[in-house]
């Protein structure tokens, strides 16, 4: 693979991850947003791929594996089984109106860009010029995650943060010791399995996964 | 060998009550283990006091005396919670509030979250820190949420949510710091190496490491629970079982601030003390003047015990941002003191909770009167929370005031110790109704078990012993503070 292909690559990957984030910002529909959640993952394991193809890096082409197994297949599809049980297929109306928070997403891309200035030049290179691409989708999902008040909105928001800083991992490539790598996917794993144990248990208490739900708690 | 077997001991019980269930033997075997990790902490700690830097599995597990001091510290909450936790579940268990599958949950859960925290503090590397860190919230929402009623549901969704989206921003931190290592000369076999990042002074890029410590300081504050992200805790330390609040409450927080004093070190060397004295200080404010807000109008003693916790944390925050030997020293002790009076305070709130079957602070009256040694701990615990001699938390609230008046940040102790005062008469007009007061009704309650009352007495006096002197300690929490401060 030729320096030039292996930066458009590389570029369309995480194009595809920011244009996922947005869209899921977008998208009402809970099973648009899980599909989308799938389309993002699969674009940074093909990131993982191709600097482990690049570098010739095992330990990366794993770690795309991996990804590509967990974060594309087996999580999408764990939640797909909830939605299918619940039901409860559109996200409740926003705090705010969808174009407002595309405008702001917006906003928080270029804001991704302006302020890691000195890690791209840190990082240098196309995988640095494309590093604020992960901020951007931190940014982002965290923003989705102030925003919406569903327990399934929240999980998605969850994931796309870990994939926006995948990204960035990935691209500063400071992957040091396989071992870390294991840890931190398995707790990460374990986070989402403990969040799908929660939405069963709120399913039989309260019947939906709207977290507006959950009031018995405050000051 | 030693600090592998500080992390499976307390895994042996863990595992012990996973396979027979919680019954009398099992939970006196975790007691038993609780005194083995105590011991093997204590080793630690002497070992480390004197110097030499402990390392095992290959590289993997470190202590020093920092390290050797925060494992201590865990292991006389363990012992606490433990211990009372032998009542607390049975007496669980025969009102039907919980099932024999829940308790062995319980038991073996607790036991792997206090292996966690041994873990966090033991790990030689920052990234395995952070592992470990996350892996104590992954183990403790089962735990929040062990009641499964509404509210603790809710309580562990915004606790695992928060907390994981926080400490996930922690991992970007690490991540960033890690990448302006290797660029400022480490091997990437070493940049998360937290002795190879501590040896290599200056050569980080300042632009990279400022980001990556604001990430850090926002990420493991969520964890320490430092405004604005503390909105989990009252939540999360409320709903938990009295046992588990006296972990989560007295020693979890300021395991993830040791993780924060951890990266101090890094960060300070790179871009001197003022950048996270800023950020730190700024912290521990706004934390403590939230925490005085939500006291003044607070109806709920649990919840009380937790904002109180918010406050002490936030002045932890501040101690760090003064960051000198004595300031740190302060820091250590004040998390110590800290630790057993809000353990014992939370196990006596688990007693009340019982008796009068209610957290509401209104409906709790004339404790002293119908349970004098319930009411009369209770009591004590919340006066040495107020940092009133002869209690540990006095001489350390002292020593911050005198360190950051020696550093030039008195305005910021001021304004601290004005709030301090709000907290303390929102505290005491709360706590005396429940103390003093007619009794309400003429149910004298049940007393407490001889396993609960004993560590609730040992914790006030060991409490009070620290306050009147701290020699036995001292020597390992000036090397302790001259691991952070140098």
């Amino acid at each position: 693979m030729s320096d030039a292909t292996y930066g458009q690559l590389l570029e369309l990957a995480a194009a595809v991850a920011l244009v996922a984030s947005i869209v899921m910002l977008w998208r009402r529909s809970l099973e648009a947003i899980v599909r989308t959640l799938a389309v993002q993952a699969i674009a940074v394991a093909a990131t993982s791929l191709l600097i482990g193809v690049h570098e010739a890096h095992v330990a990366e082409i794993a770690i795309g594996g991996v990804i590509l197994a967990v974060k594309a297949l087996l999580i999408p599809s764990l939640l797909m089984r909830v939605l299918r049980t619940t039901g409860d297929q559109r996200v409740s109306e926003p705090v705010l109106n969808t174009a407002t928070s595309l405008v702001i997403a917006a906003i928080l891309t270029l804001g991704a860009f302006a302020t890691t200035g000195s890690v791209v030049r840190l990082v240098g290179g196309e995988e640095g010029r494309l590093l604020p691409v992960g901020i951007a989708i931190v940014l982002v999902a965290y923003f989705g995650l102030v925003t919406r008040r569903n327990a399934l909105a929240q999980i998605v928001g969850f994931l796309q943060l870990e994939n926006g800083i995948a990204i960035v991992a990935l691209l500063a490539s400071s992957g040091g010791s396989l071992l870390i790598e294991i840890g931190t996917a398995l707790d990460l794993v374990l986070a989402v399995l403990v969040l799908q144990v929660l939405i069963g248990r709120m399913q039989s208490k309260h019947g939906v996964l709207d977290l507006d739900n959950l009031r018995e708690l405050r000051d | 060998m030693l600090l592998l077997s500080l992390l499976v001991v307390p895994l042996c019980a863990a595992l012990a009550v996973a396979v027979f269930g919680w019954t009398r033997t099992t939970s006196w075997f975790c007691v038993v283990d609780a005194v083995a990790v105590a011991g093997l902490a204590t080793w630690v700690a002497i070992r480390t006091a004197d110097g030499p830097t402990l390392h095992a599995a290959g590289g993997l597990l470190r202590a020093d005396a920092l390290s050797g001091f925060m494992v201590l510290l865990v292991s006389i909450s363990t012992l606490l919670a433990t211990s009372s936790a032998l009542g607390y579940l049975t007496r669980e268990l025969e009102d039907g509030t919980t099932t024999v599958v829940a308790s062995r949950w319980y038991g073996a859960l607790v036991m792997t979250f206090v292996a966690t925290m041994l873990f966090a503090l033991l790990a030689a590397n920052v990234a395995l820190m952070w592992v470990a860190i996350e892996a104590t919230t992954i183990v403790t929402t089962f735990l929040v949420g062990f009641r499964r009623t509404r509210a603790s549901l809710e309580a562990s969704w915004k606790y695992v949510i928060i907390g994981s989206v926080g400490i996930i921003l922690a991992f970007l931190g690490t991540i960033l710091l890690a990448l302006a290592a290797r660029h400022g000369g480490l091997s990437s076999a070493h940049s998360l190496d937290w002795e190879a990042l501590t040896s290599e002074h200056g050569r980080f890029d300042p632009g990279v490491v400022k980001l990556g410590a604001a990430l850090l300081v926002l990420g493991y504050g969520a964890k320490v629970g430092l405004a604005p992200m503390h909105t989990w805790l009252p939540d999360a330390h409320s709903q938990a079982p009295a046992p588990v609040s006296a972990l989560m409450s007295g020693v979890l927080l300021s395991v993830a601030f040791y993780a924060l004093l951890r990266w101090k070190v890094v960060i300070d060397a790179v871009l001197g003390t003022e950048f996270l004295r800023v950020l730190l200080a700024g912290a521990g404010l706004l934390s403590i003047a939230l925490a005085a807000l939500m006291l003044i109008s607070q109806r709920d003693y649990k919840r009380l015990l937790a904002y109180s916790s918010i406050e002490h944390m936030g002045l932890v925050a501040i101690a760090a941002s003064i960051g000198t030997r004595l300031a740190i020293a302060a820091l250590l002790l004040h998390i110590l003191a800290h630790g057993l009076a809000k353990g014992v305070a939370f196990i006596c709130s688990g007693e009340m909770l019982h008796q009068e079957g209610t957290t509401d602070i209104a409906s709790v009256r004339g404790l002293l009167a119908r349970n004098p040694f319930l009411g009369g701990i209770f009591g004590f615990a919340l006066v040495a929370l107020l940092g009133i001699p002869p209690f540990g938390l006095f001489a350390s609230e002292i020593a911050i005031a005198r360190a950051g008046f020696g550093a030039g940040m008195g305005w910021v102790i001021t304004v601290a110790f004005t709030m301090l005062l709000v907290v303390a008469a929102a505290i005491v007009t709360h706590v005396q109704h429940m103390l003093f007061g007619p009794p309400a009704a003429a149910s004298s309650g049940s007393q407490v078990t001889v396993t609960t009352a004993v560590p609730l007495i040992a914790g006030l006096l060991a409490l009070a012993a620290i306050g009147v002197s701290i020699w036995p300690i001292e020597h390992l929490l000036n090397a302790a503070a001259s691991v952070v401060a140098r």
